[in-house]
């Protein structure tokens, strides 16, 4: 298989010192106390607090604050090309840093279709000139995203792209998934499946249950993922492909993620923060630019099936989703107005203020979920374990901040949390060795 | 009451001193003169986005018997033709700085949105299939004058549930009145978990003699985008109230337009059991309320709720 493609602009990776930082990283089995000493881009040690010389680094005084591996984001929209007045490489990749990622997986549904060799190539020279993380690009499965023809796959790949998903649309040809699941045995590249059928969602636009009867809204019902995911998961496990399921919302399809892999098929999935922070009861709100995407926000009882089911590994890693969308396309009714919501920025402080804090999620399996979008893509895991390269988000848990109250480093600011209070922000992440971002405040009177 | 957005915002006694206020419109009604000063000098925007008969008459009707200026756009044949959003055609009609405007919109919410966007009162005459509140409040007045109160009796809503803001606002009303409600339809055409809204499920009219009064809804045709029933034919055969279904002591409503033949035979239309011809009366005194409710009521002391629960307050102004 072709190793992984990622792309970030070249830049310095400066010497420096966290001081007596609390480390996280449960994958490598470290938590504890630790200067973490970062040279030439990789760690180079987790010293004795106090105990590592500077020999040059720059020091920053890490008490109290908490250093995990930069998590890694595996389903983005960069929105480029074609909308670039939403978001464009450079300011989704620096939302993306903001929120403690290194790196993401960018989703091939622009205008047009990232579906040529062409494509995959400019899209790789841009983030090299603009982007502060690392970015993996997907492109589509079939051509245009039309659901007929399949892309040329191995051209595609060998130009570099990560991997292949239609999403934002499902696949509705179950030949046209087999066909790709076949060719995938050639040039390899996950399949990435935005599960759902049309011909059960209709033109609904949010979780159909009492709260769409309530409010007049047509209803999506849980089944038509579910069964989808059912399909599809019949699918790779028949041709032997390798698929990831993306933001899964209901109950019933973690009940089917769970049996194709009791099955053995090839198969990881993802859930989002705001799946597993909100239930459709938001919706009552009628605030398409907090509470409107797809899937929807799903039931309590979905909810909850979602956060077992990331405890228990059904659910292999978050991924945000993040979808940016322009003032005008949310500023109109709810039946009207655009699906989706940004969460880069507020990814982990969302699941940490509502999630572990309260005492549901453990911070260690949080951290853990949250760098394992890498895997699926085959990209490896961001880890702090010495000799590997300095992917760092340093966090303070303490922290209480208003989320879009100064803004954001996304283009647009449809944040499913405008407006909430959140506690424990990230104050500076490290990508590739280079200081991705830095808090403004945080950059004051620390340097040495 | 600062706006008129969901039937949900409203208490029991807010609802009934609403109605309150109609019964004496309704006396001024029956004067000569049938105009009072109220809103002399006070501007009402109607801004409806879907067509509408008794709806938008009965509330340009009510803002003039109230004195106020009345300005009507309808979206055909207005900028929203060329393309303008709800959210600058608002700014552009708040220029005239109106006290009330009232809307009717293809979608949930629209009329909320609008209340954020603007200063003036914001009357929801019908947001997609989510509410109609106004239509509920003239329901519970119509049924209140033949019955007394609703309290314990039993009405049932039938048909096409699924495409109906009515069906959702008068479900909220009729409850808050203390009715015992049943919806009935088939299957496709009533929500899935509608009964949270406290109501019981029922796909056959077998039972339907149990009702005080029978709430027949329109099927929305124009709404559905595929075929909820397999034909017109087999629907009013299940689901059609007819003379043989409709029990003399039981009354009639429906809120119009009657899809004659389909919901309901003609017979019954004319019935003696009918109120179809009382609730469009009663839309145009309800509809005054509510805007008087919005802009008026706190202007003055105690009316308009009589002290001992004997007597109505009767004199609303002057003739103008």
């Amino acid at each position: 298989m072709t190793p992984a493609q990622l792309d970030m602009r070249a830049g310095e990776t400066p010497d420096l010192v966290l001081r007596g930082a609390s480390v996280l990283d449960p994958v490598a089995g470290i938590d504890g106390n630790h200067d973490v000493v970062i040279r030439q881009g990789r760690i180079a040690e987790l010293a004795a607090p106090g105990s590592a010389a500077l020999d040059g680094a720059e020091e920053i005084d890490a008490t109290g604050l908490h250093a995990f591996p930069a998590f890694f984001d595996p389903h983005v929209h960069l929105r480029v090309p074609g909308q670039e007045h939403k978001e464009d490489l450079e300011t989704g990749t620096r939302s993306a840093a903001a929120g403690g990622f290194c790196g993401v997986v960018a989703m091939a549904n622009t205008e047009p279709p990232v579906s040529t060799p062409g494509d995959v190539d400019s899209l790789r020279g841009a983030a090299r000139e603009t982007a502060s993380v690392k970015v993996g690009f997907l492109a589509t499965v079939s051509q245009g995203m039309r659901g007929e023809e399949l892309t040329e796959m191995a051209a595609l790949r060998d130009a570099g792209a990560l991997g292949f998903s239609d999403d934002g649309l499902p696949i509705r040809s179950a030949r046209l998934l087999r066909r790709a699941l076949q060719y995938q045995r050639l040039c390899g590249g996950t399949i990435a499946l935005h599960e759902e059928d049309p011909e059960l969602s209709g033109q609904g636009v949010m979780h159909e249950g009492p709260v769409s009867a309530a409010l007049g809204l047509e209803g999506i019902p849980s089944v038509s993922e579910s069964t989808t995911i059912a399909r599809d998961a019949a699918l790779a496990g028949y041709e032997g492909g390798r698929i990831h399921v993306q933001h899964l919302s209901a109950a019933e399809s973690v009940e089917a993620v769970r049996a194709a892999k009791a099955a053995g098929v090839q198969i990881t999935c993802e859930a989002t923060p705001h799946h597993l922070c909100l239930a459709d009861e938001e919706v009552r709100s009628l605030d398409p630019s907090r509470f409107k995407m797809n899937p929807p926000l799903r039931s309590e009882a979905d909810r909850q099936a979602l956060i077992e089911a990331l405890c228990e590994g059904t659910i292999d890693c978050i991924a945000t989703d993040h979808a940016p969308h322009a003032p005008e396309e949310k500023e109109v009714p709810f039946e009207q107005a655009a699906m989706g919501v940004t969460g880069l920025e507020t990814a982990f402080a969302a699941v940490h203020t509502d999630l572990v804090l309260p005492g549901v999620l453990d911070l260690g399996l949080v951290v853990e979920r949250l760098a394992g979008g890498a895997e699926p893509f085959g990209v490896e895991r961001p880890t702090l374990a010495p000799g590997s390269e300095a992917n760092v988000a340093l966090c303070d848990l303490a922290t209480e901040w208003t989320v879009g109250e100064d803004g954001y480093e996304s283009r647009s600011s449809n944040s499913w949390c405008a407006g909430r209070e959140l506690t424990g922000r990230v104050l500076m992440t490290i990508a590739g060795g280079q200081v991705a971002y830095r808090l403004r405040s945080f950059s004051m009177g620390v340097a040495a | 009451m600062k706006h008129l957005l969901s039937i949900g915002q409203l208490s029991k006694a807010e609802i009934e001193s609403i109605l309150d206020r109609a019964e004496s419109f309704a006396e001024v009604g029956r004067r000569d003169i049938k105009k009072v000063p109220t809103l002399r000098g006070r501007t009402v925007v109607t801004l409806f986005y879907e067509s509408s008969t008794r709806t938008s008459s009965s509330f340009e009707l009510a803002a003039k018997r109230l004195s106020a200026d009345l300005v009507s756009v309808k979206a055909a044949g207005s900028s929203v033709d060329k393309g303008e959003s709800l959210k600058d055609t608002v700014a552009t009609l708040s220029a005239y700085e109106p006290a009330v405007i009232v809307i009717r919109h293809p979608h949930a919410g629209a009329a909320q949105l609008v209340a954020g966007w603007s200063d003036a009162a914001v009357v929801n005459a019908g947001d997609g299939k989510h509410e109609h509140p106004s239509q509920a409040l003239l329901d519970v007045y119509t049924l209140r004058r033949r019955l007394g109160g609703l309290e314990g009796k039993r009405i049932w809503i039938v048909g096409d549930v699924l495409h109906s803001r009515v069906a959702r606002s008068n479900l909220i009303a009729f409850r808050a009145m203390g009715a015992e409600l049943t919806v009935c339809g088939p299957p496709a055409l009533i929500p899935r978990g509608l009964e949270h809204l406290g109501c019981r499920i029922e796909h056959s009219l077998e039972r339907l003699e149990e009702a005080d009064v029978v709430y027949a809804l329109r099927l929305q045709r124009e709404r559905m985008q595929e075929s909820f029933v397999p034909s017109m034919a087999e629907y009013a055969a299940r689901f059609q109230i007819d003379s043989r279904r409709l029990g003399p002591r039981q009354l009639l409503m429906h809120p119009g337009p009657v899809n004659r033949g389909v919901e309901l035979s003609g017979e019954v239309i004319d019935s003696p059991q009918s109120l179809i011809a009382e609730q469009v009366a009663s839309g145009l005194v309800v509809r005054m309320a509510i805007l008087y409710e919005l802009l008026a009521a706190g202007d003055e002391g105690t009316e308009p709720a009589a002290e001992d629960g004997t007597d109505r307050p009767t004199r609303i102004g002057q003739p103008a």
